[in-house]
């Protein structure tokens, strides 16, 4: 079966979801497609906030907020993409308001605002309100809003259909083909369906279950990275993942930085306010990737909770009512998931896996790019976490996400709009199914094969104990040979479903072999990065290296493996500088 | 401790009704139904079929029957239900597609059937709209729904009258009737003084019991049918 649309829209969290309000707006024919419901998108999970600098609460300025993202990412953000993510949050949020956002309100019935990590005045004098906030659902409040309005403007939705392979027409977009649609699996009966377009957006999230533990969904696998990446997309800063520093331990769930936004302790074995030693400006407020390093390294030091591998989250000093009206959520995740009552108890949490900084290589306009020259592949778009502009450079500043799908979310729709005029429908026909059945129907009839759990399991493991807050080149080394060895096995994935209704036994099997495209790469980049920054901390060249790696690496499939290569950062007004908190 | 999952299963390319599989799994008492499920499909079977998402309990996409009351797997521990024996079937009242998996398009139908989105046509302000701490404070509660459907397929009248619109539809509309920059409650109240809207509910609670997100569901149709009659006074 074809079908055809001007524009597609593959993942409906907000990025997505927010580019379909644009396009239907437009008047354009469009319409997004979800392996999930919309309303189950990861979007919904975010907590604390989404930072503009509105200034509600007190001074501020887009351009702390562009400043606090550059300092954030360790430079390696690219600063024309800071300025427009910190200028547009501000008409974002306003809009989300309008659009009905039931935002947590201020004594005169503004938007109350509170402080997050790594967010200041003045260029860093200290901590400033700026996150907006819904109390600590504001992701869920955002993915309702955005989805309700759709329904009002009649988006169309291809719901729990399952994006399998991208269409291309003209070659593959490595090398000057363009996206000409994508062949989706309706997960309800196993069809295979053509979905023709002029333009494809990639808004399909992050990849965050490659590691153990994780604060991701299990739907995150990097679906939208990988199919890019198989057909000569590069990806982009691979190497810097996210570990959140407060996740229920074991687990992996995430209690928000809010909880620290409001006041509250990471505390050691002793009691002791520990940030004090790391960042003694900011404290707990700030940057993640240097609260999880500084938890790792009270956890090294002998100073986790009884000696053991995690420290202690400490709200009960706010007060049952700032608990109630502000952290009702989380709150509820501790009682629930680890037996523990935080008013007045201490709640145990460890570092979680939690966000991709890079992704796939955009411009300002959310058009993919595909090398080091910023060359533009025709029809494909990215938005949200699949996407790289790179506005989180090393590391991403807590609420930067859901103002980056939104500011790049409501970008593409429009850019997608603009760039319509004038193109053919493509002419492809159902022929293109055919390599991806072929793969589909290899993995369902193969007999004895080994099933995905296992190793996924094995894969979670190997990018946890290998991949983590802290690297270097042995453990990377092993890390390289471990997810080879497991794409070894994969070729032997077999399920123990064989049928065609909601098969689910199957699509985690694909979804699988996305991860692997994921962790290959983000172990290539980190290998080659041989420096610390941000997020990416290699034990073996502890310091910041501009001369060599002031860069974006890309990722690129090559015939024998990854082929790495590196673009500049585009700096216009922040010089680099140490980074001291 | 080693638990007895029996699960209420329904393949239909193979089975003309359910039956009741019986797995053995190994739980901890901090572990949660959906390890458990996991624990079957990754170690034992893997044509056992349920929707998850999150796995924390805000995305709606794994609630189920579980020993006899409508909760998300997600967010109900071992401890919690006491006991070495654990029932699991797929949501009441709706047509099973496979497994623990049902079809929710009727369900979101309703939902879509309230207009649950802002309806304001005056022109947008420059900056927000101002409300107070009191309004938004009206509504707080209904803005937590996250569609699992756990209350309206908990609900005898939506099993007795499969028409009715149902607690989480009516859950959505209180969320903009009450929000004090909504100019269409009156169009929501008439959709909902309908036949099939409010006054199916008996007020008999078993949603505000199943909602995973503590929502006072019950109250909320309350609210939402005072407005119907005082507007008809």
């Amino acid at each position: 079966m074809i079908r055809d649309h001007d524009a597609l829209i593959v993942g409906a969290g907000g990025a997505g979801l927010w580019a379909a309000l644009e396009l239907a707006k437009a008047g354009v024919d469009s319409a997004v497609i979800t392996k999930l419901y919309p309303t189950r998108s990861h979007t919904g999970a975010a907590q604390g906030g989404v930072c503009a600098a509105l200034g509600n609460q007190e001074e501020d300025s887009w351009e702390w907020h562009m400043f606090d993202t550059i300092k954030g990412g360790d430079y390696l953000v690219d600063q024309d993409a800071a300025e427009v993510l910190a200028r547009e949050a501000i008409e974002t949020v306003i809009e989300l308001e309008h659009m009905g956002l039931p935002f947590n309100r201020t004594p005169d019935g503004r938007i109350d605002q509170r402080r997050f990590g790594g967010h200041t005045r003045n260029y860093g004098e200290g901590p400033v309100k700026r996150a907006c906030f819904a109390a600590d659902r504001t992701g869920h409040m955002i993915l309702q809003t955005l989805y309700q309005q759709c329904l009002k403007h009649g988006v169309k939705f291809y719901d729990e259909y399952h994006v399998v392979d991208l269409v291309t027409e003209g070659g593959d977009l490595g090398s000057g083909g363009r996206a000409a649609g994508v062949v989706a699996y309706r997960i309800a009966d196993g069809e295979l369906v053509v979905l023709r377009s002029k333009a494809v957006l990639l808004a399909t999230g992050g990849f965050g279950r490659m590691f153990r533990v994780t604060s991701n969904a299990w739907s995150l696998t990097g679906d939208g990275a990988s199919l890019a990446y198989r057909h000569g997309v590069p990806l982009e800063d691979m190497e810097f993942y996210q570990f959140h520093p407060t996740g229920i331990v074991g687990i992996g769930i995430l209690l928000s930085e809010a909880a620290r936004g409001e006041g509250a302790y990471l505390l050691d074995n002793d009691g002791f306010r520990f940030m004090e030693r790391y960042a003694p400006k900011l404290m707990e407020l700030a940057p993640r990737d240097m609260v999880s390093r500084a938890i790792v390294q009270e956890i090294r030091a002998g100073r986790g909770i009884d000696g053991k591998d995690y420290v202690y989250l400490d709200v009960r000093h706010l007060g049952r009512k700032v608990i109630d009206e502000k952290l009702p959520d989380i709150t509820d995740f501790v009682r629930v998931y680890q037996g523990i009552e935080p008013y007045t108890d201490p709640i145990p949490i460890q570092p979680t896996a939690h966000y991709a900084m890079g992704g796939v290589p955009t411009n300002l306009l959310t058009q993919v790019t595909r090398d080091a020259a910023n060359t533009v592949v025709p029809g494909l778009y990215a938005a949200g976490e699949v996407a790289c502009v790179s506005v989180h450079g090393a590391n991403r500043l807590g609420t930067n996400s859901l103002v980056d799908l939104l500011v790049f979310g409501r970008r593409a729709g429009r850019q997608m709009a603009v760039d319509l005029a004038g193109v053919a429908m493509p002419t492809v026909d159902t022929s293109v199914i055919e390599p991806v059945r072929a793969e589909i129907e290899g993995i369902r009839s193969r007999e004895g094969g080994e099933r995905a759990a296992g190793i996924r399991r094995d894969l979670a493991d190997v990018m946890m104990d290998e991949v983590g807050v802290y690297r270097d080149e042995t453990a990377l080394t092993r890390a390289r040979d471990g997810v080879a060895a497991l794409k070894a096995r994969y070729a032997n994935v077999g399920v123990h479903d064989k049928g065609a209704v909601f098969n689910t036994d199957l699509l985690e099997a694909r979804e699988l072999g996305y991860l692997l495209d994921c962790a290959e790469t983000t172990v290539a980049a980190a290998l080659g990065r041989k420096e610390s920054r941000g997020a990416h901390s290699r034990e073996d060249f502890p310091d910041r290296d501009d001369v060599n790696f002031l860069a974006h690496s890309l990722a690129t499939k090559g015939e024998s493996g990854v082929e790495l290569a590196y673009k500049p950062v585009t700096i216009t007004r922040f010089q680099p500088k140490p980074r001291v908190y | 401790m080693q638990i007895e999952l029996r699960i209420l299963r329904f393949d239909p390319e193979k089975d003309t009704r359910p039956h009741v599989e019986t797995y053995q799994v190994e739980a901890g008492p901090m572990d949660r139904v959906l390890d458990l499920l996991h624990k079957v499909k990754f170690e034992q079977d893997g044509t056992l079929t349920f929707r998850r998402s999150c796995a924390h309990g805000v995305c709606g996409s794994d609630a189920m029957l579980i020993n006899g009351r409508n909760r998300l797997a997600c967010k109900i521990r071992v401890d919690q239900l006491g006991g070495r024996k654990i029932t699991v079937a797929p949501l009441p009242g709706l047509p099973v597609m496979k497994d623990l998996v049902v079809d929710m398009d009727a369900f979101f139908a309703k939902f879509r059937s309230v207009q649950p989105y802002l309806q304001n046509d005056e022109p947008e302000p420059e900056r927000e709209r101002r409300q107070s701490t009191a309004d938004r404070a009206k509504f707080d509660d209904t803005t937590k729904c996250i569609l699992c459907a756990s209350c309206t397929s908990s609900c005898p009248s939506f099993w007795a009258q499969p028409d009715y619109v149902g607690p989480a539809a009516i859950v959505n509309a209180h969320r903009f009737i009450f929000d004090s920059r909504d100019d269409a409650a009156e169009v929501r109240l008439e959709i909902l003084a309908d036949r099939d809207g409010v006054w199916r509910c008996r007020t008999i609670f078993n949603c505000t019991d199943a909602c995973p997100r503590g929502i006072h569901i019950t109250q909320a149709i309350l609210e939402v049918s005072s407005a119907i009659v005082r507007r008809h006074a």
